[in-house]
């Protein structure tokens, strides 16, 4: 029954501390380490939840979640003989639904990822064009502005012809720099569990602020990367050219209404950039990811 | 499959050949291709006596517009098949970018 209740306030924890951490400003100074506490704070909740839920309803066995769901799975019998014995049924099942949804929707995100990117790889392939003045990066015949990367084993960074045409050649240094980047760091992978995430749960206020707040740090971790190798200002006037010619003239669902301040965001960092978070501070923060990340994998473990 | 966007009417595997001029390609070769672009869905094939004529299922326009949307995040999902330079804005933010441009280059 303890255990219960440490899973159960350590998911709550989580939860708060999500919501928390979506509306703080100190990511911005630390993105990596801010995407790291993300990580830790979206699995341990995730295991925090179920795991009470399993605790609460295993807690007769009085062998903790791990090997009360080995007993459990292989006498096959749940005991049902008090009222209240029903309320721990409940807890069981909606513990096993919500592990099945959680691994489900995270599977069936990356199925439909690697899918969308296996059709995208194939039409550039019949479509794109090597660019002499960019070498290595995929060119496709569009005069609207686009820059992208497409990851994978073998990432590829594209441009449309608009945006040969928008941008400086500093500027267009700049931008691959960043787009490498993202390419060499696999930003796509932290992403995506966070969008499985808000698939399974739309509804969710605090999952949708922290799918865009993770998205937006992981922006910021590539400008970070891409600012090693040009100059900053550089990329600065890339971003606001780029957005500026990117523009939709009717909002779509898919566009969050702060992406214009996204932008500008990104680009005060460039030009003004806030001292980075002393490194006490950024280890402290990771050393409590770390014990976040571990700490309900061994409640899991814990007997009782 | 620039050669079958630039014909009008559809062509068989022979014909393909003798337009890819530049490259000495045995006529397998061009075949296996055809047939493998069909398969995926990017050719229509239709038949003509003992031969397959081929014709592509979709303009190269309409492939590069679905590009062009999977780039500018407009299909409506979250999948992170592709990370993004920057996300489009609207029209008001587009001219807070612009006059921040100004600023920033004088």
């Amino acid at each position: 029954m303890i255990a219960a209740a440490v899973l159960a306030v350590l998911a709550l924890a989580c939860a708060v501390g999500a919501w928390r951490l979506t509306s703080a400003r100190w990511p911005w100074r630390a993105p990596r380490t801010a995407i790291l506490l993300w990580q830790s704070l979206g699995v341990t909740w995730g295991l925090a939840t179920t795991g009470a839920l399993f605790a609460y309803a295993l807690a007769p066995y009085g062998a903790g979640v791990v090997h009360g769901l080995s007993i459990l799975l292989t006498s096959a019998e749940f005991d049902v003989r008090e009222p209240h014995d029903v309320i721990r049924l409940c807890a069981l099942l909606s513990g096993f639904t919500l592990l099945t949804v959680l691994v489900v929707v995270l599977f069936a995100a990356g199925a439909q990822t690697l899918r969308a990117r296996r059709r995208h790889r194939m039409l550039l392939k019949l479509i794109a064009r090597d660019e002499p003045a960019v070498p290595g990066v995929r060119v496709v015949d569009h005069p609207g502005a686009a820059a992208y990367c497409l990851p994978g084993l073998k990432s590829e960074v594209v441009i449309s012809a608009g945006t040969l045409d928008l941008l400086s050649q500093d500027e267009l240094d700049a931008m691959l720099a960043h787009e490498i980047a993202h390419a060499r760091e696999r930003h796509d992978l932290v992403l995506l569990p966070f969008g499985a995430l808000l698939r399974a749960l739309p509804w969710s206020a605090v999952v949708r602020d922290a799918q865009a707040a993770v998205a937006l740090l992981i922006e910021m971790a590539a400008d970070d990367r891409a600012r090693r190798f040009c100059s900053p200002k550089r990329l600065a006037t890339a971003l606001l050219r780029f957005g500026a010619a990117t523009a939709v003239p009717t909002p779509h669902g898919a566009l969050g209404a702060t992406s214009g301040q996204n932008v500008m965001a990104r680009v005060n960092r460039l030009i003004k950039p806030d001292i980075d978070l002393p490194a006490h501070v950024r280890y402290g923060i990771l050393a409590a990811s770390a014990a976040l990340a571990v700490s309900a994998p061994l409640l899991w473990l814990l007997p009782a | 499959m620039d050669i079958l966007w630039a014909q009008s009417a559809p062509l068989t595997a022979r014909e393909v050949g003798r337009l890819i001029q530049d490259r000495d390609l045995a006529p397998t070769t061009v075949m296996t291709v055809l047939d493998r672009l069909s398969r995926k869905g990017f050719l229509n094939r239709t038949r003509d006596g003992r031969a397959w004529r081929y014709e592509p299922a979709e303009s190269r326009d309409a492939y590069v517009t679905e590009l062009m949307l999977e780039a500018l995040d407009l299909t409506g999902d979250r999948s992170a098949a592709l990370t993004r330079f920057a996300q489009a804005v609207s029209g008001s933010e587009a001219e807070i970018l612009r006059r921040a441009l100004l600023e920033l280059e004088e």
